[in-house]
């Protein structure tokens, strides 16, 4: 028998707290009955004897002291879930606003999951060709990785994400696969953008969607990621699955973490944010992996916009620390026109070096890779110095850098949306690219490699002069 | 009524009144889960505990009961090899009971109960020991060899001794006491976390700890027995050389701490070191090796716990004579689980949120590092190294965790993402970084490895500084500004860059060089620009002393196996023939 308070003492923006009732459980699942009859939905805070403090999802508008009624369900937030959560669309609570029928649970899972055991994990090794030289070369995503994108608003974020989501796959294998996209606080236009890029490529019959739009309730985003992750987890250790999972947009879930946080008057870290973020972002991020004796695994692909483009800001800043590397998109390379507009150099996949070489892609890769890298970070630098000293300053080794960066942006790392390079196409790209510096400079490749792969004709280098 | 009862739960902080014989830093179990807390706090007969597991589901009203002894770490064979989670429970038995997620309220020994080991007695009956002394020893692993030790506070003589198996709660030997009383010793005993455990004195450091790493041992070495960090943003490669450091050096024992960081880092170690061979004794790293992961998304009070958990493990081994290395990724992520606790304590914030005594906590912990002479009548020497990572939040070095750090540690390593980006690794930068164990470490250099280690290293810091500040020059009129000397000095100075200082750690023969192969290494570059400088002296021309086909071999000189050093010298001698045939050439045309 649940009981129903009408006891409501304060009401401060998400929050509210009730008093005189039985003893309620630490994140114990409310629902508030509002004098219209609408119910909303909640989590207990905190909680000392006959008075609890608990957290709106859908926000406090029209909660009055006096009628509004709070009960409590005696559980924890849990997901209904079976394999008919595959193909369907709900909101940022879980609930099918599909037009399809409620989910017949097979298992109602707790929202929060338990933390994977680190002895239990298996260390994540399989190449995902994702079709992008910018990441299969240089910045390799491996299965049961976290890997995000930093991007900035107006950056084709969303593009880049669904193309990955595209064209993912583990060469030579095939294995069900499904994609898990939750959505927090982001615009009808980019929710429809994914949709009809599932819709388009038949992938949205496996696929789960958790929608929760720029104007839905501000507070459910805090639930919104933690629900598509529980939907993954079943999908791929339940079901045997490999999950992509796309969760966007981070900076949203924050803000609206913030806001709770502000409510209660806790005491501000960097920024207003609170000083748990770290621990808070962790307990989502880390649920990417494989386990051993597993077959399925979770690959995280979170999105978030950088405040002003600025990496040292705190979401950005708490997720690389937390995730195994990060794609950087770049303005300045998204004016040039160049698409995916990926910053090579401060991307990194944490994860590569595991899941390239020989067997995994090929002999070569590690080497080209470091010489590219090196390569490009050179050919940036002399451009900087030629912008303050003028291009003669530049010795002719330096010149052939500049080149050779220029090149590197064109060729490399432009590509377009529905172009879908092998690893082989983009080692080859690379290797030619390589050709317009002199060979004393490629000092990060082995000389047997040179001797193997090095294309036989300068590519680049008589074209202009 | 032998409990008490919770009035307040927020988060991992939980409110309860009426423990019965409650205590500071006790620890009890909480609800009907029976979580594992501490008393943090007590005010009356209330107590603030902050509870080790997710606190989702108590309820105010549920029971609350001290075990009345303070947060412990069992100390026994069985350590090595083991991976524990922040209150040393491990988690290997943890998946056993419960699968590849942790679930809450299970309780299980740091230490097998059940295994046997083979004990072999080192006193005899009649003998007088004191606290620390040995008295006995347990094969381990391979590597370790486990010394059983008179507890602390314990003193008098031997009545009875065994050897043979044993499980590490029997009794393996009897002491009478001076008052005629008698305690037994197993080869198990427990020591609280938060106390240091103690030896007869502190000793000043002597020895670098050898790690394999160039930039490390040459440049800004740590001592056996002193303490480093490395503050580095993300991306800038702090975890690789945490790793690095665990694989190669040259430590007894390696205590890694895995504290609020990546899952999967934690499983790299776990994969990787069973199969990595110790380069001094060819035995699989693992042998030597325990792991305490308390990973970002498990719970964050036992994240505050685990440095202290990995410490006291530390100074256990260190007890018996060994030569320990702590590694703790990252200490950030320990200053904040404080942070967090402290908030939900409602405690006046310092700097950025940080408990007031965060910089003491900071300073207790690296200080618990150190060479010392242990406890026992046999004098031995042990000693802990502490290499903490720190990951200031936007790489920026002011803010308090690091500042805090920098204060007690003496070697710093700055790691900078702007080299990382261009694939300098480590990425540590050689201008900022400093070690203040050079000057006692110079003896050892000049006596074990070579007479002129230490001007060479000068030399070749020289040489950086001085590119450092050309490099100035060229960014505001251009390298024609330079004279061909200074030139040189830039060419000899990328030289120790790229081919000395930058060690690529997946590569099968760079990951690790011996000291004897750095010195080599490092005399070889400069020998060159000692040469390079004479032949300009003499007229020879810059261009070509820069294209001379030698200068690839001295930057693939540190793909030398270690089996073949005498190759070091026969590039020397091309050194010798190629810039004397320019000296000639130049010669002429002038």
């Amino acid at each position: 028998m649940i009981k129903e308070y009408n006891t409501i003492s304060r009401v401060e923006g998400p929050l509210i707290t009730v008093e005189g009732i039985g003893d309620a459980k630490y994140r114990e699942l409310v629902e508030v009955e509002l004098s219209s009859g609408e119910i909303r939905r909640g989590e207990v805070l905190m909680t000392s004897e006959g008075r609890a403090l608990i957290q709106l999802f859908e926000g406090s508008t029209g909660i009055d002291v006096k009628k509004s009624k709070v009960r409590f369900l005696g559980k924890v937030i849990e997901f209904p879930v079976s394999p008919d959560i595959l193909g369907r669309v709900f909101n940022g609570s879980g609930k099918p606003i599909d037009g399809g029928p409620e989910i017949i649970a097979d298992k109602r899972l707790d929202i929060n999951g338990n933390p994977m055991n680190p002895y239990s994990r298996d260390y994540p090794t399989d190449f995902i060709q994702t079709g992008i030289s910018a990441i299969d070369l240089m910045n390799t995503l491996v299965r049961g990785q976290k890997l995000p994108i930093f991007s900035g608003s107006g950056l084709p974020h969303a593009q880049l994400a669904a193309q990955i989501a595209r064209q993912s796959k583990v060469l030579g294998k095939e294995e069900s696969f499904a994609v898990v996209f939750g959505a927090m606080g982001i615009t009808f236009e980019e929710a429809s953008f994914f949709i009809n890029d599932f819709q388009k490529t038949g992938a949205i019959k496996r696929a789960v969607l958790f929608i929760n739009l720029a104007d839905d309730p501000v507070i459910e985003r805090i639930i919104t990621p933690r629900i598509a992750l529980t939907a993954a987890e079943y999908l791929a250790f339940d079901l045997d699955m490999h999950v992509l999972v796309i969760l966007t947009d981070f900076t949203n879930y924050c803000e609206a973490l913030r806001e709770v946080s502000a409510a209660r008057k806790e005491v501000p870290g960097r920024r207003g944010y609170p000083g748990y973020l770290y621990t808070d972002l962790a307990t989502m991020y880390e649920r990417a992996g494989r386990i051993k004796n597993k077959k399925g695994s979770i690959t995280q692909i979170p999105i978030l916009t950088m405040p002003e483009d600025d990496k040292t800001h705190p979401i950005p800043d708490l997720t690389g620390y937390i995730t195994e590397g990060q794609i950087i998109l770049s303005r300045s390379l998204h004016r040039q026109g160049i698409y995916p507009p990926i910053d090579v150099l401060p991307s990194l996949s944490r994860l590569k070096d595991k899941g390239i070489g020989p067997g995994k892609t090929r002999e070569d890769h590690a080497n080209v890779m470091n010489q590219l890298f090196a390569s490009y970070a050179r050919g940036k630098e002399a451009k900087e110095l030629a912008i303050i000293l003028g291009e003669a300053a530049l010795s002719e080794v330096d010149k052939k850098f500049v080149k050779f960066a220029d090149e590197f942006e064109d060729k490399f790392v432009r590509q377009g949306q529905n172009e879908n390079r092998s690893i082989e196409e983009t080692l080859k790209i690379g290797w030619e690219l390589l050709t317009i510096l002199p060979r004393t400079e490629l000092k990060r490749i082995r000389d047997e490699y040179i001797e193997k792969y090095m294309p036989k004709k300068t590519i680049y280098m008589e074209t202009e002069e | 009524m032998n409990e008490g009862k919770i009035v307040k739960i927020a988060g991992p902080v939980v409110i309860a009144k009426g423990i019965p014989y409650a205590k500071m830093y006790d620890v009890v179990k909480v609800g009907e889960k029976h979580l594992i807390g501490e008393i943090i706090g007590l005010v009356e007969d209330t107590a603030t505990i902050q509870v080790y597991e997710e606190t989702a589901g108590l309820a105010p009203g549920e029971p609350v009961v001290s075990t009345g002894e303070p947060l412990s770490v069992e100390l026994g064979p069985g350590l090595i090899q083991s991976i524990y989670d922040g209150i040393q429970r491990p988690l290997d038995v943890i998946e056993d009971i419960a699968g590849a997620f942790i679930e809450r309220g299970i309780e299980v020994p740091g230490i097998n109960r059940e295994k046997e080991w083979e004990f072999k007695s080192t006193v005899k009956i009649g003998d007088a020991v004191e606290e620390g002394d040995i008295i006995g020893e347990v094969p381990e692993s391979e590597l370790v060899m486990h010394k059983i030790m008179v507890p602390y506070g314990l003193s008098g003589e031997v009545v009875e001794i065994k050897s043979g198996k044993f499980k590490v709660e029997d009794v393996v030997c009897k002491i009478k006491k001076k008052d005629g009383t008698i305690t037994e010793l197993t080869l198990m005993q427990r020591w609280p976390v938060r106390k240091p455990r103690p030896f007869k004195k502190k000793l000043n450091i002597e020895e670098p700890l050898i790690t394999g790493q160039r930039v490390i041992d040459t440049f800004f070495p740590v001592g056996k027995g002193g303490t480093a960090c490395i503050p580095g943003p993300f991306g800038s490669g702090k975890t690789v050389v945490q790793h690095q450091l665990a694989k190669w050096s040259d430590a007894d024992i390696v205590v890694y701490i895995g504290c609020g960081e990546r899952g999967n880092e934690m499983t790299d170690v776990l994969l990787e070191f069973p199969h990595l061979k110790d380069p001094r004794s060819g035995k699989p790293l693992m042998n030597r090796t325990v792991l305490v992961a308390n990973t970002s998304n498990m719970p964050v009070a036992a994240r505050e716990a685990s440095v202290f958990t990995g410490i006291t493990i530390a100074e256990y081994f260190r007890d018996m004579g060994y030569k320990v290395a702590l590694m703790a990724d990252s200490t950030s992520r320990w200053a904040e689980a404080m942070r967090e606790i402290s908030g939900r304590l409602e405690e006046m914030p310092g700097d950025e949120g940080f408990p007031a005594y965060l910089g003491s906590r900071i300073a207790t912990f690296y200080e618990r590092a150190g060479r010392v002479r242990c406890l026992g009548n046999d004098d031995r020497e042990g000693s802990i190294s502490i290499i903490g990572a720190v990951s200031p939040p936007g790489g920026d070095l002011s803010e308090p965790v690091t500042q805090n750090t920098l204060r007690v540690v003496q070697v710093f390593w700055s790691l900078e993402d702007r080299l990382a980006y261009a694939r300098h690794f480590p990425a540590i930068n050689w201008l900022t970084s400093y070690s203040l164990y050079v000057p006692h470490l110079t003896p050892y250099y000049e006596t074990k490895v070579g007479k002129d280690f230490v001007a060479l290293r000068n030399e070749a810091m020289n040489l950086l500084e001085q590119e450092a500040s050309l490099q100035e020059i060229v960014r505001l009129v251009g390298i024609e500004a330079l004279s061909k000397n200074e030139r040189l000095v830039l060419e000899s100075a990328k030289s120790i860059r790229e081919d000395y200082l930058q060690q690529n750690a997946f590569d099968e023969y760079d990951t690790y060089t011996s000291l004897i192969k750095q010195y080599k290494m490092l005399s070889l570059i400069l020998y060159f620009h000692h040469k390079a400088k004479e032949a300009l002296e003499k007229g020879a021309l810059l261009d070509d002393i820069l294209t001379l086909s030698v200068r690839e071999r001295i930057a693939k000189a540190k793909f030398i196996p270690e089996n073949n050093l005498d190759e070091y010298d026969k590039i020397r001698e091309e050194i010798d023939n190629e810039i004397g045939s320019k000296v000639l050439v130049g010669g002429e045309e002038e």
